[in-house]
């Protein structure tokens, strides 16, 4: 059994299905990435495992538990950090206190996490006093996972994470995500970017349609003809 | 130098004085309403209305503490019957808030439909207060009535004009200051407030942050009712309490919530200071400043007044529409409405 596997799972946004017996999963320390074209269904399927969305079939395990009928709050305690493609910071608020935010659940001291946040992104600690809405792009989405971060979550889930971003800043953010995931937190992500993604994922799920069309390690999918072929341009 | 100074003592006697102190009260007041409108997004029509009730509960135990004799002269005794009117408030705001607004946050009501909810509470809440205390004027201020008194300004300065301060107005620009500075210092410095803020910005992001979106309402209201009590009860002080005037205060507040810019709290109390000096400002009869100022061959027969007092709440809703036209965000860029 995965660490966090969500479990064929079916359902939508009330109307019509968008996912069908759709199963995507991670392990710890590893880095899962969803492909597919748009309208796949990537997004949706994060946010079912996140228990944005609820599901007419299947179910979301996460550490040897059922959690389909948590609320995300719930799964937040749990230990599940998950960053939104979009609005995903305060903009009113200085990158610190977007931290603050992100810790509010913990009673404990947070300045060795918010240190630990700083050490991956130094450019925050410069910027702590500036307002998140003021950064650049790839400086918001870096508040954006701190901000998950600052919870220290077992397994971290982006929607997205280099949507809008410079081709140099989106390496860099692979880099820390990297960086992020050997220290053992699993990483469940969602790409457009699917060649570049791929290239850093440990597994890799292709869906289409709501369906998993491949499931395979990030390296055989990149080696894979049909896959080659159909979504990373040949 | 006299000829400058005593129009200059006017202008301060008859518009900075009382604008200071109408300016404070109406930045408390739209303070609330902002307060309410990041957090539970939605213009509270009741908002004046919870200022006369706040008021009136703070004057019958003013008048219960003044007929047990208590007193703290030359303060009025109605600061220490506030904190019981803030709490009357308060379980005035929070039952609303379980009986009535609970129900379409639930439902996900739109605004609109909020607004209009909140004028029905707004006609409940006047309706209980004129059941109560009645529709007229009621007394309550004691204690000094002057800081400075005009002929005592005569006497040390030797102008002819003089400048009044009345103990309401003293009283309130301190508790203002002192409310305002208390309120930043909450939303800026605290762990709850930092919430509160965070919620506003962005309340999906604040629910996956585990913010509690009950909690936050529930303070939300708790420190509207203080502000609006406070901005009640130092407006009836200053002039005088009659239910109806909180329902019209309710223009010039909002005016000023708008234009300092909805949800931005330092908007908030620009706004007030701007609406209450524009309202004196041209409703001011200059004849007597003028008077000094020019030669007595060209001195004005008329009032020299751009409106009649009657017409100062037009000034407010002009602000409002110009701001509306203009700047719909408000000074400080608050959310456009």
């Amino acid at each position: 059994m995965s660490f966090l596997i969500g479990d064929e799972m079916t359902g939508g946004y009330g109307g019509a299905d968008i996912l069908h017996d759709c199963t995507v999963s991670v392990e710890r320390g590893e880095i899962a990435v969803v492909v597919g074209p748009n309208g796949a269904g990537k997004s949706t399927a994060m946010k079912a495992m996140f228990g944005m969305l609820d599901l007419r079939a299947g179910k979301v395990m996460f550490d040897g538990e059922d959690i389909t009928n948590l609320k995300p709050q719930d799964r937040v305690l749990k230990g599940m950090g998950f960053v939104p493609q979009n609005s995903n910071v305060f903009t009113s608020m200085t990158v610190a206190e977007n931290l603050e935010m992100g810790a509010f659940i913990r009673r404990d001291d947070i300045a060795e996490t918010m240190d630990q946040v700083y050490g991956l992104f130094p450019i925050l600690h410069e910027k702590r006093f500036q307002p998140a809405g003021e950064l650049s792009g790839g400086q918001r989405q870096q508040v954006a996972v701190g901000r998950a971060l600052m919870t220290k979550p077992k397994v971290l889930m982006l929607d997205e994470p280099t949507a809008g971003v410079s081709p140099i800043v989106m390496d860099e953010l692979f880099d820390r995500i990297i960086e992020v995931a050997r220290t053992g937190i699993a990483i469940l992500m969602v790409e457009q970017n699917a060649k570049q993604a791929l290239n850093i994922a440990d597994k890799g799920f292709v869906l289409v349609q709501g369906e998993n069309r491949y499931t395979d390690t990030g390296a055989a999918l990149m080696a894979n003809p049909n896959v080659r072929k159909a979504f990373l341009g040949g | 130098m006299a000829d400058i100074l005593n129009p200059l003592v006017i202008l301060a006697n008859f518009i900075l004085v009382p604008g200071l102190a109408y300016g404070s009260q109406l930045a408390l007041g739209a303070l609330g309403v902002t307060l309410i409108y990041s957090v539970l997004r939605f213009s509270n029509f009741a908002h004046g209305e919870t200022m006369a009730f706040g008021a009136m509960i703070t004057i019958l135990v003013t008048w219960w503490l003044q007929s047990a004799g208590v007193s703290i002269a030359p303060l009025p005794t109605a600061l220490l019957a506030l904190p019981v009117g803030i709490l009357g408030t308060i379980a005035l705001c929070l039952t609303t808030d379980r009986l009535v607004y609970r129900y379409y946050r639930e439902q996900k009501a739109s605004p609109v439909t909020y607004l209009i909810v909140s004028v029905g509470v707004m006609f409940i809440t006047g309706g209980v207060i004129r059941f109560i205390i009645g529709p007229n004027d009621q007394l309550f201020g004691d204690g000094a009535r002057f800081i400075m008194k005009a002929r005592a300004f005569k006497q040390i300065t030797g102008l002819n004009e003089g400048l009044a301060i009345k103990t309401s107005q003293g009283v309130t620009v301190i508790t203002a200051v002192i409310v305002v500075a208390a309120v930043f210092w909450f939303l800026n410095r605290t762990r709850t407030g930092k919430s509160m803020r965070a919620f506003s910005d962005n309340e999906d992001l604040a629910l996956l942050s585990g913010i509690n979106p009950d909690r936050v309402v529930m303070i939300a209201w708790i420190i509207t009712a203080a502000l609006a009590t406070i901005a009640g009860t130092l407006y009836g002080l200053d002039k005088s309490f009659k239910p109806f005037v909180y329902l019209q205060l309710l223009l010039p507040i909002f005016a000023a919530a708008i234009v300092g810019g909805v949800g931005s709290p330092v908007g908030a109390i620009a706004g007030g200071f701007v609406i209450a000096f524009s309202e004196l400002i041209i409703t001011f009869a200059y004849k007597r400043v003028v008077t000094y100022l020019l030669p007595e061959s060209m001195a004005p027969e008329g009032l020299v007044q751009f409106l009649s007092t009657d017409y100062k709440f037009a000034v407010s809703f002009f602000i409002l529409v110009i701001v509306l036209l203009v700047k719909p965000t408000g000074i400080f860029s608050g959310k456009s409405i």
